[in-house]
Order: C-alpha cells, then sequence, then structure tokens
C-alpha cells in the first residue's frame, strides 16, 4: 500500500464523514420550512445547533488535506467548478448566518426571511455537491496541461443534474430520520410522514441513478472486474436502503439512522470506487486524467501528512463523540438556544 | 488600472481577507477575556464573574459563526483564483492549512459546543475546559495561517523540482517550514493585535454600560479586567512590532525601504508621517527622525540601510499604500499604549470612572485595533508584492488558468452585495444584543438617554415584551 494510495482512503474518510454528519443537517434545512410553527422550527434549527459548526470541518479539513495531498486536483477542480462553487460558498455562508440570526429578532419578516434563506441555502449547498459529483463521475474536458477547458453550461449536464436532485433526496431522508430521534409529540408525528415522503423519493431517485449509471457510464463499473469483493458494498447498500422502510415501520428509528448513514457511506465507496485511480477523469483523453500519481504532492510531504492523520484523527474522533454524547435526547429550547 | 484577471483576483482576494479579518482576531481577544472571566468565577464563585462570562460567550458566539462563515471562503479560495500558485507551492504550503483543519477547527468547533449551549449539560469545571479550548484553538488555527503566511515571506525548508510549465516547489524540511525565519514573529505580533482587539472591544462595551448607568457594577469588572490585559498587550505590541522590523530588515529589505520611504542605502531616516513619491524619490509633506531608522536597527544613527535602489525596478513593491498603512498601524499602536497607560493610572488612583470623558473614547476606540490590524496585514502583503512567495513566484504568474476576467468580476459584485448586507445585519445583531446586556434583570439600572435610530429601533424591541428565550427560562427541564 503506497502514500498516494493512503491519502485517496483518507480523502475518502474525510467527504463519507462529511457526507453522513453534515447531510443531516443539510436534511434538516431542506425540510425546514415544512415546519410551520415557530417553536417547531426553533425546535428544528436547534437539534443542529451544537453539531453543524464541527460537520462542516469535515468539509474544510478535506479541502486542505486535498490541497496537500493531490494539489494539482484541488487546483484544476476549483478553478473549473469556478462560478458553482461560488455559488455553493455563498450558499453555505447564508446557511450558517441564518441559523446564527434568525431567533435573535422577534419580528415576523425577520424570522421567516431567514428561514426561507436557510432551506434555499442548505439545498443549494446539496443541490450543487450532487452536480459536482455527477461531473466527476463523467468526467470534466481536461487538457494536457491539466487544465479545464469547458463551460459552465457544460457543467449542466442531465447527469449531473440527476445526481444533484438524488443528493438533495438523500439528506432531505437522512435528515427527516434525524428529525425523528430528536423530537417528540406532534411534531414527530408529522415527521414520521416526512421520513416515508422522503425516502419514496429517495428510492426512486436511486433506482433511476442506479440505471442511469449503468447506462451511460459503463467505465463507473470497470474497477468491479478486478476487485470483485467490491460487489459486497453493492449488496450492502441495497441492504442498508431496504432496512430503512423495515427500521420505520417497526418504530426503531435509531436504525434508519445507522441504515442511511451506511447507505451514505456505501453511496460514498461506489463514487470513489468508479474513480480510481483518478481524481479527475478528462473526457477528452484518458491520457490527461489526473490520478492520484500524477497529481499527488512529493513522497515526504505526503509521509508528512500521514503523521497528521494519525495524530489528529483520534483527537477528531474523541471530539465527535463527545459532543455527541452530551448533546444525545430530545432537542429542548433553554436560555442558550437560538 | 485595468480590469484584468489578475487586478481582480487580487482584489477579490482582498475584500474576501480583509472582511474575514474582522471576526477572527476579534474571537481570539474575547476568547482570553471570556477565558479569564470564566476562570475568576470557578476560583471566587461570585456570581459576577459567571453573569458576565456568560454574556461574552453570546456575543462571541455571533462572532464566531461569522468567522466560520467567511472562512470557509478562504481555504478553497487558492483552488479558485490562484490554480498555479496552489500547483506550485501545494506541496509545501497545502499541509499548514491540512494541520489547521485536523489541529484547531475540530477542536475549536467541538467545544464551541459546549460553551455556547451546554451552560446546562456539563459541570462548571468542564464548561471552563472548553472555554480554554476554545481560545486555544482559535489560536492554534492563527499558528498555521500565520505559518502559511510567513512561507510566502520567508521561504525556506523546499527545493525546486522540475523545469519550466512543471516546476514546483517540494518540501525538504518540514520544520524548516514551520519556524522559517519570520513565522515566530509574526505569529506573537498577530496574536497581540488580536488581544488588543479583544480589550479594547470589551472596554468599548462596558465603558458604554459605565456612562449609561448600566450593570454598572459588573461593567466595572469587566473595564478592569479588559484594561490590565490590553495594557499589557499594547506594551508587547511595541516590543514585537519592533522585533519584526529587525527581521523585516534581514529577510524582505524591499518591504521595510518601502515601509519608510527609503530610497538610497545609506543612513535611513524615521518618518513619523509623510506622502512618499515614487517618481521623484522623496517623500513630501513629511517630518522625519533623522537617522532614527538606523538607530532602531543597529543603535546608530549613521548605520547603513539597504534603500529601494538596491533592488531592479520589477523587484520594488508599490510604496504608497504599505507606507501609509505601516505608519498608520504605528501610530495606532502608540494611541493604545498612551490611552491604556493613562487609563491604568486612574484607576490606581480610583478616579478613572468618574471621567465620563475619557469613557466616550473608550467607546470609540474600538476602531483603533481593527483598524491597526487590518492596516498591518495589508502592509506586510501589499510589501510583499511583486512576489506572492518572496523571490520565487510573481503574483501575475499565479493566477488561474481556467477562469476568465468576467467570472470573477461576478464573483466579486456577489461577494460585496452580500458582505455588506452581512456585515449590517452582524452590526445590527451585535448592537441588539449589547443593548440587551448581560441577563440579570436584578442589576438592570435605569435605562436613560436613548437617542439615534439604532437606539430607537433597539427600545422598540425591547418593550415587544419580553423575548421568547426570557419567556421559556422557567421552563426548562435541566
Amino acid at each position: 500500500m503506497d502514500l498516494n494510495f493512503i491519502w485517496f482512503v483518507i480523502l475518502g474518510v474525510l467527504l463519507t464523514g462529511y457526507a453522513i454528519l453534515d447531510g443531516f443537517d443539510l436534511g434538516v434545512g431542506i425540510m425546514h420550512l415544512f415546519a410551520k410553527e415557530d417553536l417547531d422550527r426553533r425546535l428544528l434549527m436547534n437539534s443542529i445547533g451544537p453539531l453543524w459548526d464541527g460537520n462542516e470541518v469535515w468539509l474544510v479539513t478535506f479541502g486542505g488535506a486535498m490541497f496537500a495531498a493531490f494539489p494539482h486536483a484541488y487546483a484544476t477542480a476549483f478553478s473549473g467548478f469556478y462560478l458553482p462553487f461560488m455559488l455553493l460558498l455563498f450558499a453555505l455562508i447564508f446557511r450558517a448566518v441564518s441559523m446564527e440570526f434568525r431567533s435573535k429578532q422577534e419580528m415576523r419578516w425577520w424570522r421567516q426571511a431567514w428561514d426561507i434563506s436557510f432551506t434555499v441555502a442548505s439545498t443549494l449547498a446539496t443541490f450543487l455537491f450532487g452536480v459536482a459529483v455527477g461531473n466527476m463521475m463523467i468526467g470534466l474536458p481536461i487538457g494536457a496541461d491539466m487544465e479545464f477547458a469547458g463551460t459552465l453550461l457544460g457543467l449542466l449536464g442531465p447527469f449531473p443534474l440527476l445526481i444533484g436532485a438524488f443528493a438533495v433526496a438523500t439528506f432531505a431522508m437522512h435528515g427527516s430520520i434525524y428529525l425523528y430521534l430528536k423530537t417528540e409529540g406532534d411534531l414527530q408525528q408529522r415527521i414520521h410522514r416526512w421520513m416515508w415522503t422522503t425516502f419514496g423519493i429517495f428510492l426512486v431517485l436511486y433506482i433511476f441513478v442506479t440505471m442511469a449509471t449503468l447506462v451511460m457510464l459503463p467505465s463507473a463499473v470497470t474497477n468491479f472486474r478486478d476487485i470483485p469483493w467490491a460487489w459486497v458494498v453493492v449488496v450492502l447498500n441495497v441492504l442498508a436502503i431496504a432496512n430503512i422502510p423495515r427500521a420505520i415501520y417497526l418504530g426503531k428509528p435509531g436504525y434508519a439512522f445507522i441504515s442511511s448513514s451506511a447507505t451514505i457511506a456505501a453511496l460514498t465507496f461506489l463514487f470513489g470506487f468508479a474513480l480510481f485511480p483518478n481524481l479527475i477523469v478528462s473526457s477528452l483523453d484518458p491520457a490527461w486524467n489526473l490520478t492520484i500519481y500524477n497529481a499527488a504532492s512529493s513522497q515526504k510531504t505526503l509521509g508528512i501528512m500521514r503523521w497528521f492523520a494519525l495524530i489528529g484523527m483520534p483527537f477528531v474522533l474523541t471530539y465527535t463523540i463527545a459532543i455527541y454524547w452530551i448533546f444525545r435526547g430530545k432537542t429542548k429550547l433553554g436560555k442558550f438556544s437560538y | 488600472m485595468d480590469l484584468d484577471v489578475l487586478f481582480l483576483s487580487r482584489f477579490q482576494f482582498a475584500l474576501t481577507i480583509m472582511f474575514h479579518y474582522l471576526f477572527p482576531p476579534l474571537s481570539i481577544g474575547l476568547g482570553v477575556i471570556m477565558a479569564i472571566t470564566e476562570g475568576m468565577y470557578i476560583k471566587t464563585k461570585n456570581r459576577d464573574y459567571e453573569i458576565m462570562a456568560r454574556f461574552w460567550t453570546k456575543v462571541f458566539a455571533v462572532v464566531f459563526a461569522m468567522g466560520v462563515a467567511t472562512g470557509i471562503v478562504m481555504e478553497f479560495q487558492f483552488g479558485t483564483n490562484w490554480a498555479t500558485y496552489s500547483r506550485y507551492v501545494g506541496d509545501v504550503f497545502g499541509s499548514p492549512l491540512a494541520a489547521e483543519g485536523i489541529f484547531a477547527f475540530f477542536l475549536e468547533s467541538g467545544f464551541l459546543a459546549i460553551l455556547v449551549f451546554g451552560w446546562d449539560r456539563v459541570s462548571p469545571r468542564v464548561h471552563f475546559f472548553s472555554t480554554i479550548m476554545v481560545a486555544l484553538g482559535s489560536m492554534f488555527s492563527a499558528v498555521w495561517i500565520v505559518v502559511a503566511n510567513s512561507w510566502m515571506q520567508t521561504p525556506t525548508g523546499f527545493h525546486i523540482v522540475g523545469e519550466g510549465m512543471t516546476a514546483r516547489a517540494e518540501i525538504t524540511d518540514f520544520w524548516a517550514m514551520v519556524f522559517n525565519p519570520s513565522s515566530v514573529d509574526r505569529l506573537v505580533h498577530t496574536l497581540i493585535g488580536a488581544f488588543i482587539l479583544g480589550a479594547f472591544f470589551v472596554m468599548s462595551i462596558t465603558a458604554w454600560y459605565i456612562l449609561h448607568r448600566r450593570h454598572e457594577r459588573l461593567a466595572k469588572q469587566s473595564f478592569t479586567i479588559a484594561l490590565v490585559f490590553g495594557t499589557i498587550a499594547s506594551l508587547a505590541a511595541l516590543v514585537t512590532g519592533h522585533e519584526q522590523a529587525n527581521t523585516v530588515s534581514r529577510t524582505q529589505p524591499a518591504k521595510l525601504a518601502a515601509f519608510e520611504g527609503h530610497f538610497t542605502t545609506g543612513p535611513a531616516d524615521m518618518w513619523l508621517f509623510g506622502i512618499p513619491d515614487e517618481q521623484r524619490e522623496m517623500v513630501n509633506y513629511g517630518i522625519a527622525i533623522p537617522g532614527g531608522l538606523s538607530f532602531l536597527l543597529h543603535q546608530d544613527f549613521d548605520a547603513p540601510v539597504t534603500g529601494l535602489d538596491q533592488f531592479p525596478p520589477e523587484d520594488r513593491p508599490p510604496l504608497q499604500i504599505p507606507f501609509q498603512m505601516y505608519h498608520i498601524m504605528i501610530t495606532l499602536g502608540m494611541y493604545f499604549i498612551a490611552l491604556t497607560l493613562f487609563a491604568s493610572f486612574l484607576r490606581w488612583r480610583g478616579t478613572l470612572f468618574e471621567k465620563r470623558w475619557l469613557m466616550w473614547v473608550f467607546v470609540v476606540s474600538v476602531l483603533g485595533p481593527y483598524i491597526a490590524n487590518q492596516a498591518g496585514w495589508i502592509a506586510a502583503e501589499v510589501g510583499r508584492q511583486p512576489w506572492i512567495v518572496y523571490g520565487l513566484l510573481r503574483t501575475s504568474d499565479a493566477l488561474s488558468k481556467a477562469v476568465t476576467a468576467e467570472e470573477v468580476l461576478a464573483s466579486i459584485i456577489l461577494f460585496t452585495i452580500i458582505y455588506l448586507f452581512l456585515l449590517a445585519v452582524w452590526l445590527y445583531v451585535m448592537n441588539d444584543k449589547i443593548k440587551h446586556g448581560p441577563d440579570d434583570v436584578a442589576l438592570e439600572g435605569a435605562d436613560g438617554g436613548k437617542t439615534g435610530l439604532l437606539d430607537t429601533i433597539s427600545s422598540l424591541a425591547d418593550h415587544a415584551g419580553p423575548s421568547m428565550t426570557d419567556a421559556r427560562k422557567g421552563k426548562e427541564k435541566k
């Protein structure tokens, strides 16, 4: 196992952590406007209040790690996705400040405005993540100089748009299940219906995405020929998806949440698996792909950074587990809530 | 000036980093005061300290959220606008950014949750520990960012591999990169700048309370803590600033020459103010201490100091901005020292809080450290030009090739609109929080002398009845 591969895996772990953790709080944002009462909306925001900031750090660290380990991929991807990426940044900014500002004033228009901003920003951010993943899967027009040579409209093909919609549905479902765990009473009953609806939409889109991938992107499954054990992940993915309605039906939302987390982890794995050993696929010429070798930093840097990961990760896991433990249980509003 | 990608990308970076930098130094400075206040509470069990610790925490949360929201932009902007730079230096420059994520951001964000939302969920000691961790986390973040930036000023610990298009810097010695010749000096000075801001921020708010006879006992207590902290920090800024000038004279002589408008190598004057003229190579309308810079650097009024004449014109930094910003920073630094020493003397005599005019001076003086922090960084960054990595890579060679001027212009327009809007909302919410004051109804005094638009709005909000949060106080289960 070489360092380049290790760093590919570490980036995968960071991305998976981000998708699972920020996935549910983005999902809460997507569903936010479906709660009608002011009190309910405050409960929704406060259910993720202590957690969203830490969840977003996974993305920031993913960015920093990608810069350090694969600077060419970092440079190509972010300059290539320039305007969509700026939109994503604006969405993330508005999400953060919506939560912070919303309940600081009593005025109805004030709260209404931040509520809308919160949902729009959460939905847009999720959608753009999906569009980016879709584009990474079909490949980008990358030239011999590793530079993006496409246009903005070229990034909005049908497949990326489909993945964008799929991402929204996935996080909406994941967030709804999370909310079911964190609420009680009437609100929880209403969220029970959200879980079924979002699961239905997720399932339909999952089938579409699977078919579209197999038909339009035969390259996405080539790695299975060399590494057949990866089919296990596909099977686990299907089982995890099947377990979501089962667990909801049996009244075990904890299992449903674990299953939706496992689903997201499996999907992220399959995304990475389809790309490997590429980071960015050139749709112009496979020789111009950015791989984990030609886009990487020197072995020395990858080696130093491995120590960062080894020292840092136990701390990160400790904080994460401690925070989720301290803020376990149903969300209550208190003096320090949003 | 041409609206080319170079100018626009530099403008965008300046805009986003300067807006971002309104928040982290305040988090760092306020974090220390928060930790001191809460520590006093743990030690003395005096409830006054607790009330104030809770109040500063609430203010801190709003500052911190803005820092996070605007900080994400910075993490990715090297890739979006400076792709060639990212390819060239990623091997060296990327690791401090990754380290910041792993070692600082996770620490900060995790303990921030306890700090803000956990008052009733953990014991006072665990909460105090979290406060310290958040304060330390925000400093760790500064450590890695200043290390990364200092490497751009004084690069060491690397070698160049490849040629032409594929050339890039690769690391040879990680610790030489971290402890490059300027990183320690610059880090200490940056942190002290943040401490001064935190102290002046607290003094501004509490002086306002004292003037309006609200929360007087609490305000005087916090003012005193901040005054002690601010006096020490202001004096320390002088020492570290001097250290830094010494370092710059050795490592980036062109920058120091620009700071002081020093054109010809030889004994150098120290300008108190002036307007440098690049064409005629002189400083107009100024007053200088003859040989002052030579004396500061070499303790000898006649010692030669490298001037701009040692550098070909294409390697010289622009003059006007670094010169003015450097002098604004120093003048303000002197002002902080004079003001805090004078106030400390009056505090010792016991007459400080009776001097209403001085309290007003403190209310507005919070702008000083804001300007000084920004000015110092502008001087440092513009003074490094035309290099993005000093002596190694020119800023004009560092751009993204895939990005057009129209795209950058579009994002600048959006950033400007959004940031102006956020700034207005942030000021409004902060103003409201400050007018509301620490949560202790029993200590509320008469609320007199309200004037101005913001006051009126805030009084309307006050009279709209108790807030949701207050109404729920009684219903808390835990």
